[in-house]
């Protein structure tokens, strides 16, 4: 068995599971987000009584965070409503941050934890060894009531990463270059690991990026072994009770590819698919009005960090807006102890507190019709961060920061300072 | 549940995410009446206007990808979509689909027999999806095991109310 159904079979309580099997697993975390309230109408329309284990059971308003209208506040207060009644005490208010975000923070994310959050980003804790998968509303209030969820056992391919980054290159290059090769329906239904040399090298937050954005290739599940990086992650969050299980030798993949990942450069993802992705080099020089800095694929701390030395004594130019949004409450505090937050904001860069903001086209930062954003997000649907006539382009925090400071698609590779080099 | 649906075919094409079935600026509403009036406004500004309930929505491969927004769903079956038939679906809108009693039928083959304005007939039973327009058939994949169990008990709602009360 792939290390992915043992999580599946020991949370439905059997020895083993094949593919193509329809399991009944219990959960561990459910997340529920602020803009899902049908997950409580639901609860109620099946006649949910009490939520079978509340203390299993995060609610996080990150997508309204804070309330823009009357509707989101009144949403809200209903969840507030809802977990008191109902004796929740995960409610992950609107300062924490945005949800894969903070369940990474306060060490959810662990190897052998079935995690299911009602956004589709749940692909992001495969970083951590653990099953984690996005669903809609009424199989997220069928979680609350039997505290489980029927799930079909994946086939999974494996993506061997091999090489070295190169300057300037990022896991969101990675990722957004194998979108582009495999095509954004490749993995639908497919569970996803990453291995080899190049997974290994990277840190948490890289993985995070790469196992978040699987989603846009469809996958269901991702998965990465756990190693020393996760397991120094896990102690710094205080995490200690988890169960690490691992592939048998022999099982078969759906499907094996390998990418050396020396030669990606920085990528674009054109609007107004994520798989229509090319070199940076055709699209330098397409003016930009915003440039997004955040969500759960981009706004991490090391994302900051290489928008503020990019940024570092500069300038934002002037026709272009830059947003910066940190992931969470804890990104934001990091942060600003090391003196990012105050570089960007020193640059020109609006600061808007941890939340999705402007990713999904609700509040914080739309854009108008005609106008251009540069994203570090995930998606550039039409009218996916407000008109339908606006264009998304997605890149890497770096590419976002140094586009921001030409107020065109720019090449982020002149403002990387070189160790040892001049400030 | 009947197992043949039939109705006027709206097409759309490939990729199409639950962004354009269902714009996040309208996230925040909640009642299905409401969330109907904005079917589709994403690829089609008009669409709920002139869509005629009972008719059936045609796409090409992945359709319903990205966001987990269950609103998607509702939206189609509120503004009384029959069925979507598609090359492929994305697997978050199909659990969501089927959850709600909506048929979601795969088509391979479906360029083949779309015709805007066209009627079509699809008999989950036999596997064939006919345009009765021009009398062309294609092969459906059929909705086995769990999902079906769910879509003839018109969705995961009153299927868990049959088993609570059992």
């Amino acid at each position: 068995m792939h290390a992915l159904e043992k999580i599946m079979a020991h949370h439905a309580g059997v020895a083993e599971v094949c593919t193509g099997e329809i399991v009944n697993c219990l959960v561990d975390t459910a997340g529920i987000n602020d803009i899902y309230l049908q997950v409580v109408h639901s609860f109620t329309e099946i006649n949910g009584k009490r939520v079978k284990y509340p203390d299993n059971v995060l609610v996080f308003m990150d997508h309204y965070a804070p309330a823009s209208s009357v509707r989101q506040a009144e949403n809200q207060k209903a969840f507030r409503d809802f977990c008191r009644e109902q004796s929740i005490a995960g409610l992950m208010d609107v300062h924490e941050g945005v949800c894969h975000q903070v369940l990474a923070d306060r060490g959810y994310s662990k190897p052998g934890s079935l995690i299911v959050v009602t956004d589709s980003h749940t692909t992001t804790h495969g970083a951590f060894g653990a099953f984690g998968t996005g669903v809609g509303a009424t199989d997220l209030a069928c979680i609350l009531k039997t505290g489980m969820l029927w799930f079909r056992v994946p086939e999974i391919v494996r993506i061997n990463l091999v090489g070295e980054l190169q300057e300037g290159v990022s896991a969101k290059d990675v990722i957004l270059h194998m979108i582009g090769d495999l095509g954004a329906d490749y993995a639908v239904y497919r569970g996803v690991e990453f291995a080899g040399a190049a997974i290994a090298k990277m840190t948490i937050a890289q993985r995070m990026t790469i196992c978040n954005m699987c989603t846009e290739f469809g996958a269901k599940v991702t998965y990465i072994q756990p190693d020393e990086v996760t397991f120094a992650h896990l102690a710094e969050v205080g995490a200690d009770t988890y169960t690490v299980y691992e592939t048998d030798k022999g099982y078969s993949y759906w499907a094996e590819h390998t990418y050396d990942i020396s030669t990606i450069g920085p990528q674009i993802a054109a609007p107004a698919s994520v798989d229509n992705v090319s070199d940076i080099s055709r699209y330098l020089g397409v003016l930009v009005q915003q440039a997004y800095l955040g969500s759960c694929t981009g706004g991490r701390l090391e994302d900051l960090a290489v928008a503020a030395e990019i940024l570092k004594g500069r300038q934002v130019h002037k026709d272009t807006r830059m947003l910066v949004v940190p992931a969470s409450r804890q990104v934001l505090m990091n942060a600003m102890e090391r003196g990012y937050m105050q570089t960007l904001v020193a640059a020109g860069a609006t600061f808007v507190t941890p939340s999705c903001a402007a990713c999904l086209g609700t509040h914080e930062g739309l854009i108008a019709s005609g106008e251009t954003c540069i994203s570090a997000a995930n998606r550039n649907f039409p009218g996916r961060m407000g008109h339908r006539e606006g264009k998304i382009y997605l890149a890497s925090p770096a590419v976002v920061a140094a586009s921001a400071l030409e107020g065109r698609i720019a090449d982020p590779v002149p403002y990387m300072r070189k160790e040892g080099g001049q400030e | 549940m009947n197992l043949k649906l039939a109705g006027n075919m709206y097409l759309f094409g490939d990729n199409i995410d639950t962004d354009q079935i269902y714009p996040g600026f309208y996230l925040e509403l909640t009642s299905p009446a409401e969330i109907a009036v904005h079917c589709m406004e994403g690829a089609d500004s008009d669409f709920a206007t002139h869509f005629h309930p009972g008719g059936v929505v045609v796409a090409g491969i992945n359709f319903g990808c990205g966001s987990s927004r269950e609103h998607a769903a509702i939206t189609l079956k509120s503004a009384g979509v029959a069925a979507v038939i598609a090359k492929s679906f994305a697997r978050i809108f199909y659990r969501n689909g089927i959850n709600l009693g909506l048929p979601l039928v795969v088509c391979p083959a479906i360029d083949e027999i779309a015709g805007a304005g066209e009627c079509i007939e699809i008999d989950l039973a036999r596997g064939v999806a006919e345009n009765c327009s021009t009398g062309k058939v294609a092969a459906i994949e059929t909705i086995s095991g769990y999902a079906m169990k769910i879509l003839a008990a018109g969705g995961i709602k009153p299927l868990m109310m049959e088993e609570d009360g059992e």
